[in-house]
């Protein structure tokens, strides 16, 4: 694994760490950050999702009964794009949930601050429907069963089955994933994150349409980033 | 969060107080689910300790703690046996050693959710304390109206009724303004508080100035049989004056709402018909109650005090 250097400094000598973190949680404006690679571009992502949607077809039983369930703020933009290749390739429309996991959360209350709460919307029953999560980036696994649990109080899916845009091992729970974009091995120290091209703010992947470009980036910073939890 | 305890509006910071609304947006969710619970506080015990009679406040409580998975424990100790401020402290100190993760506490003499928060080691949220503070219904006030008008920022509030004995009117002045509204009041002369202009707040002994181009009314609870002959000669005459009905509404905006902290007292504070239809969003208040306390809870409870080292929190 390569670790790539620290930024440039700033005009006062500091390291711009800080700035640039600011500029992925906050300020529109993007700041380059320097250590940030991509791990997948848009095209990338585009022919990951495409070639998943053709191993869901594949797999599905009963194509009818699929039903996509996004983890936001990632899994969101990822699963329009999987329902649409559903649409264009099996002429199949299937429902999009979103699925906020924050309050099912196993480390809630043993951190400071409580997380921000995000959106649930959950179109119609999961009952008799095999769900499929959708989350951008799989660590530990805690936050697919944590999503798991949620899932179950919205009903009683006929399977659940997950699909991870990366991959990046050093999985807590015994959870295995069914649709893999791509495998990164990174230290467990660095932030692999999605983002919408020309947006440091996380929420604007909420909002990301067709048009949108995606990027999978990591971002090497040496040190655990604060509040991140492994997905 | 900046203090661990929620004791009054006074003390929050505008970018707090959104964010306690926010939360509340995503728990409004939850309670159109079948299953309307999340382990968000399994195996958490909140004490809701009140001193004073509350069959509203105290259920709306009850209901979003558990809502949140919590235990729930109402204690209401009867007010006979607990007239000095020691004995108080004793049951709050009683009550820590049961270990609560949250308190809530309501009494009829401000001050006292303040005192209970200094002896106790668990987070207390003001449940409404004498003319002092109701920090969460002012709360859930802000909510009710950023749902109905999409914003408060800019929004022109009008507050009738008893100003002076109200802790909903006084945190609802505090939370309006923090949150960039123009708010006004209206009342008889008595029920005024002196120097109210200190508080930012335009006061008005007529009704139809301070409604006067209002988005928002939001009428107090009278208290009737406590308050006529000192500071209104009657019911029938507070209701002329006073009383929110359709034609006074015609001097406030075309979209005006009208809410009320509740119990109302029909054909006083508002007409018969204003208390159960639009443009009164009463019910609206209950409903996000619930909502709005869950959102408090899931930010405060289980936060312990600074000073506290690790090892005794999570035994």
């Amino acid at each position: 694994m390569r670790r790539r250097k620290r930024g440039p400094l700033t005009p006062d000598g500091a390291p711009s760490d800080a700035s640039q973190r600011d500029a992925h949680s906050s300020s529109a404006e993007q700041i380059p950050a320097t250590d940030e690679r991509v791990l997948l571009d848009d095209a990338g992502i585009r022919r990951s999702l495409m070639r998943i949607a053709h191993e869901v077809i594949e797999r599905a039983e009963r194509p009818e009964r699929l039903y996509l369930v996004a983890i936001p703020n990632g899994g969101v933009p990822l699963a329009r794009r999987l329902a649409a290749n559903l649409r264009e390739i099996a002429d199949l429309e299937v429902p999009v949930g979103v699925l906020d996991t924050t309050l099912y959360r196993d480390d809630l209350l043993t951190t400071g601050e409580r997380p921000a709460l995000r959106r649930t919307e959950m179109p119609s029953a999961v009952d008799d429907h095999v769900v499929i999560l959708v989350d951008d980036v799989v660590k530990t696994g805690r936050t697919i069963r944590a999503a798991m649990d949620a899932l179950m109080d919205f009903g009683r899916p006929l399977a659940v089955q997950v699909v991870g845009l990366a991959d990046r091992g050093h999985r807590e729970l015994p959870i295995k994933l069914d649709y893999v974009g791509k495998n990164v091995p990174t230290h467990p120290d660095e932030e692999v994150s999605l983002r919408v091209v020309g947006s440091g703010e996380d929420a604007s992947l909420l909002g990301a349409g067709e048009e949108s470009e995606l990027r999978l980036v990591v971002l090497s910073r040496g040190a655990p980033v604060g509040g991140e939890v492994g997905g | 969060m900046s203090q661990p305890s929620l004791l009054g509006i006074e003390d929050l910071e505008p970018g707090e107080i959104l964010r306690i609304l926010d939360a509340a947006e995503h728990m409004v969710e939850i309670g159109h689910r079948t299953v309307k619970k999340v382990p968000t506080l399994r195996g958490r015990t909140i004490v809701n300790l009140f001193f004073e009679a509350s069959t509203r406040t105290r259920a709306s409580f009850e209901i979003a703690g558990k809502r949140l998975s919590a235990d729930v424990v109402n204690f209401s100790p009867s007010s006979s046996s607990l007239k000095k401020s020691e004995s108080i402290l004793d049951t709050a100190r009683t009550l820590d050693a049961m270990d609560p993760d949250v308190v809530v506490v309501r009494h009829a003499v401000a001050g006292v959710p303040k005192r209970v928060a200094d002896v106790l080691s668990a987070p207390v949220i003001n449940a409404g304390d004498g003319a002092h503070e109701h920090p969460t219904q002012a709360l859930l006030d802000c909510f009710t109206v950023r749902q109905q008008k999409g914003r408060i920022d800019g929004l022109t509030v009008t507050i009738v009724g008893d100003i002076l004995h109200s802790r909903v009117a006084r945190s609802n002045i505090y939370a309006f303004q923090k949150l960039g509204a123009e708010v006004r009041i209206a009342a008889p002369p008595p029920m005024i508080p002196p120097h109210v202009e200190q508080m930012g707040v335009k006061a008005f002994t007529s009704l139809r100035e301070a409604l006067d181009g209002a988005d928002v009314v939001m009428a107090l609870r009278i208290q009737n049989e406590r308050l006529a002959g000192a500071y209104f000669p009657s019911a029938r005459e507070y209701s002329a004056t006073y009383g929110i009905d359709r034609a006074k509404l015609g001097y406030a905006k075309d979209d005006v709402i009208v809410m009320h902290p509740g119990p109302v007292n029909r054909g006083v504070e508002l007409s018969h018909d204003l208390a159960d239809h639009r443009p009164s969003v009463i019910l609206d208040q209950v409903r996000n109650g619930v909502a709005l306390r869950m959102a408090v809870l899931y930010l405060y409870a289980g936060r312990r005090r600074v000073d506290e080292s690790p090892e005794t929190r999570d035994r």
